[in-house]
């Protein structure tokens, strides 16, 4: 058996209920439409976070509303807010605890980069001591930022080989790799339409 | 009980070991002599109504001797007023007498003050670091400590999360120049490189 599947992509047979695919898109499809959040809320960027898992924002349109405070349940930890050094260990071993598939969201400033913060006990940014996939800008961003980091996170899932990963035997490694940054814009204030 | 008749009382039990009040903005401040804190601490609160401790803080006067000081914020709910005690401390002897028997929630407040200035506190029944870890070899308050910080190692705790570092000075706020023409003078945008960090985030 071959790395990848070969086979007509995205196609459905005529007349019957089949759809043929790649075993990667499948498995990134589903990957990615149930990513569970690890809310690593450190500070202020917290209280948008939970704007965002809310009614009004709705993160369950992406199929990331479960909240899991346990690690081995999460794929994504989003850490929304200030990580100073004494954190900065509890951060780690709960990255560490967590389940391959995973990805790591550094949402406001703080955690991109210490934000306002350039003092003796905040470490400057998460990426000092975790791998992060997406940095989302703002003090603290807007729910709708963190959305579009999280669609970013599912751009990034959907082109993975999965079935490659799966297979590769230090796929831990490989997973620690930092897989170069995406940087979310906060400006995402929402549009005053005149009624 | 006016404020008056407390610090004269202070006065008359105490005399040497108190200083007279120095009035500030409406608010008295007593200075006491390290050895008498507690007992005028007690005396305060057994018969002049201070039931209640505010707060208790270090202060480093840099250059200055004694170096250190420690603040007593006193607040008496029954009159309606408050009174502020000061102790001056050498730097080559950091150790006052804790007040936790008089007042316990001056239990945290020594600890920061411990932690933050490295004053010690005779008889505290848990002096250890509140806010940085064990093991932290510094007291960052302290005027002659970096507002940067300096490198240090993480707690045993921290799971390979790499070590403290000094913080990135990239202008802004947290460089000013006093005094300069122009905004742009007064608070610099690019002080220094970032470069450094970048070494550092291939590492990990």
């Amino acid at each position: 058996m071959s790395e990848r599947i070969e086979i007509g992509i995205d196609q459905k047979v005529e007349g019957r209920d089949v759809i043929i695919t790649r075993v990667d898109a499948a498995i990134d499809w589903m990957r990615k439409n149930s990513i569970w959040p690890m809310p690593m809320g450190l500070a202020c960027c917290g209280i948008e976070l939970m704007a965002a898992g809310a009614s009004r924002f709705d993160i369950a349109r992406f199929g990331a509303e479960v909240m899991r405070f346990s690690p081995r349940q999460s794929d994504l930890m989003i850490v929304a807010g200030t990580c100073v050094y004494k954190m900065a260990g509890v951060v780690k071993r709960v990255w560490d605890q967590m389940a391959e598939p995973k990805w790591c969201m550094a949402m406001g400033a703080c955690a991109s980069t210490g934000g306002m913060y350039r003092s003796y006990a905040v470490v400057q940014g998460v990426d000092q001591f975790m791998p992060v996939d997406v940095y989302i800008s703002g003090c603290p961003p807007r729910p709708e930022a963190v959305l579009e980091g999280l669609m970013a996170i599912q751009r990034q899932i959907q082109q993975e080989p999965a079935l490659k990963n799966m297979k590769r035997e230090q796929r831990a490694a490989s997973y620690a790799q930092p897989r170069g940054p995406i940087i979310i814009r906060g400006d995402y204030a929402p549009k005053v339409t005149a009624q | 009980m006016t404020l008056q008749e407390v610090t004269e009382q202070l006065h008359a039990r105490f005399t040497d070991a108190v200083s007279a009040p120095v009035e500030f903005r409406g608010e008295l401040t007593v200075t006491v002599h390290r050895e008498k804190i507690v007992e005028v601490c007690s005396f305060l609160k057994t018969e002049c109504t201070f039931a209640m401790l505010v707060d208790l803080s270090g202060v480093d006067n840099y250059g200055d001797d004694p170096r250190y000081e420690v603040v007593y914020e006193l607040c008496s709910l029954t009159n309606r007023s408050h009174l502020r005690l000061k102790v001056r401390v050498p730097e080559d002897d950091l150790i006052v007498d804790s007040v936790t028997g008089v007042w316990r929630t001056a239990d945290w407040h020594e600890r920061e003050a411990f932690d933050m200035f490295g004053i010690r506190f005779r008889n505290h029944p848990n002096l250890k670091r509140i806010l940085m870890w064990e093991g932290y070899p510094y007291h960052p308050l302290r005027k002659d400590f970096p507002l940067a910080g300096l490198p240090a190692e993480l707690p045993a705790t921290a799971v390979d999360a790499g070590q403290v570092a000094t913080a990135p000075m990239l202008g802004g706020p947290f460089v000013t120049a006093p005094g300069a023409r122009t905004a742009a003078n007064r608070e610099p945008r690019q002080t220094d490189t970032a470069g450094e960090r970048q070494d550092k985030k291939g590492a990990s």
